[in-house]
């Protein structure tokens, strides 16, 4: 593996370690809202892989430069980044938020629901349930249930 | 170079500041770092030329979803329990999906690269031709507003959508609380 090779892909590669520590909170952790900023950092990372996907050595951003009257100058001299990653992303970012507060709000019924927001408390909660219920209808199903 | 070390810097910042939630059981410093952390990718991405992407992360990112998640902490709990279960099992599952995805990035062009294949098939027609056709200086206004317009309004009803789901979800919550505190006392 050259330098090069090294300089020109080691930046994916903290993306993924972003990536993977966001994936990480999201598997390991048991807090609901803990979760959401898990899927948060996950999503950030995807967009920073994209938005390097666009970036072209020396560009500059995609805006193009007007003159005093107002009017666009076009210079070939000029190099721009790929707009069009820019455009998915921004799409993105406000879909990410869109979803991020349908979490929030479930969170906050499933607080109501069950008073607590600790998903090893929920699963007890549900076990409790299910064992009272089969207590209940058990007998009438013949045990079987 | 100087871009190099800007990134460098960034991104071990990041880094901390990720490693830190992961440490974190008071979940205001949680959300206050989440925060933190998305006006360092704002950063980031001015430096990768999205600057509409940094303003936008900036204001949801650091701005409106701090404040939601301010919100749902006051609602619920401040804190977390300290997890119980075992982290073999999850680090070996973030392992493995890193170890694919390096893999997966060794064919990836190299950073930068202007003859990447994103960079010569759509990108020159919307530079070039973007001045004639919609007349708008930044290209990603015309792109996001008129090339690509029907996408943004698929992005318009996803945030209607979201926006009535939680109306229903949230909805009644005040009055169902005033009940139950009537049957308490």
């Amino acid at each position: 593996m050259t330098l090069e090779f090294f300089l020109g892909h080691v930046n994916y590669w903290l993306f993924i370690v972003l990536m993977m520590t966001g994936f990480y909170i999201v598997v390991s952790r048991g807090n609901y809202v803990k979760k959401i900023v898990g899927l948060n950092i996950f999503q950030v990372a995807v967009f920073m892989l994209y938005i390097s996907i666009g970036k072209v050595t020396g560009g500059t951003a995609p805006i193009f430069p007007t003159n005093s009257q107002g009017k666009i100058k076009i210079d070939p001299e000029i190099v721009y980044s790929n707009p069009l990653p820019h455009v998915l992303i921004l799409t993105a970012i406000v879909v990410g938020i869109a979803t991020t507060s349908l979490g929030l709000a479930l969170i906050i019924r499933i607080r109501e629901e069950y008073d607590t927001i600790e998903e090893d408390d929920i699963l007890e909660i549900e076990a409790a349930m299910a064992q009272a219920e089969n207590d209940e209808h058990g007998s009438a199903m013949g045990g079987r249930a | 170079m100087t871009e190099t070390i800007i990134n460098v810097i960034l991104f071990t910042m990041l880094v901390t500041t990720a490693f830190a939630i992961v440490r974190m059981t008071r979940l205001f410093a949680v959300v206050m770092l989440s925060g933190v952390f998305s006006l360092l990718t704002a950063m980031l991405f001015v430096t990768l030329d999205a600057v509409d992407v940094a303003f936008t992360e900036a204001a949801v990112g650091a701005g409106i979803s701090t404040v939601l998640m301010l919100g749902t902490i006051a609602l619920t709990s401040r804190s977390t329990k300290p997890s119980t279960r075992s982290n073999a099992l999850p680090l070996l599952l973030v392992t493995l999906t890193g170890a694919v995805l390096v893999y997966g990035t060794l064919d990836m062009p190299t950073f930068g690269d202007p003859n990447a294949p994103a960079q010569t098939h759509l990108a020159p027609h919307y530079l070039n031709e973007s001045i004639t056709e919609i007349d708008v200086p930044n290209v990603v206004t015309s792109i996001l507003a008129s090339y690509r317009g029907f996408d943004t309004l698929g992005e318009t009803a996803v945030v209607f959508a979201a926006g009535i789901g939680v109306l229903l979800i949230l909805s009644g919550l005040r009055r169902r609380r005033e009940e139950e505190e009537e049957d308490e006392s």
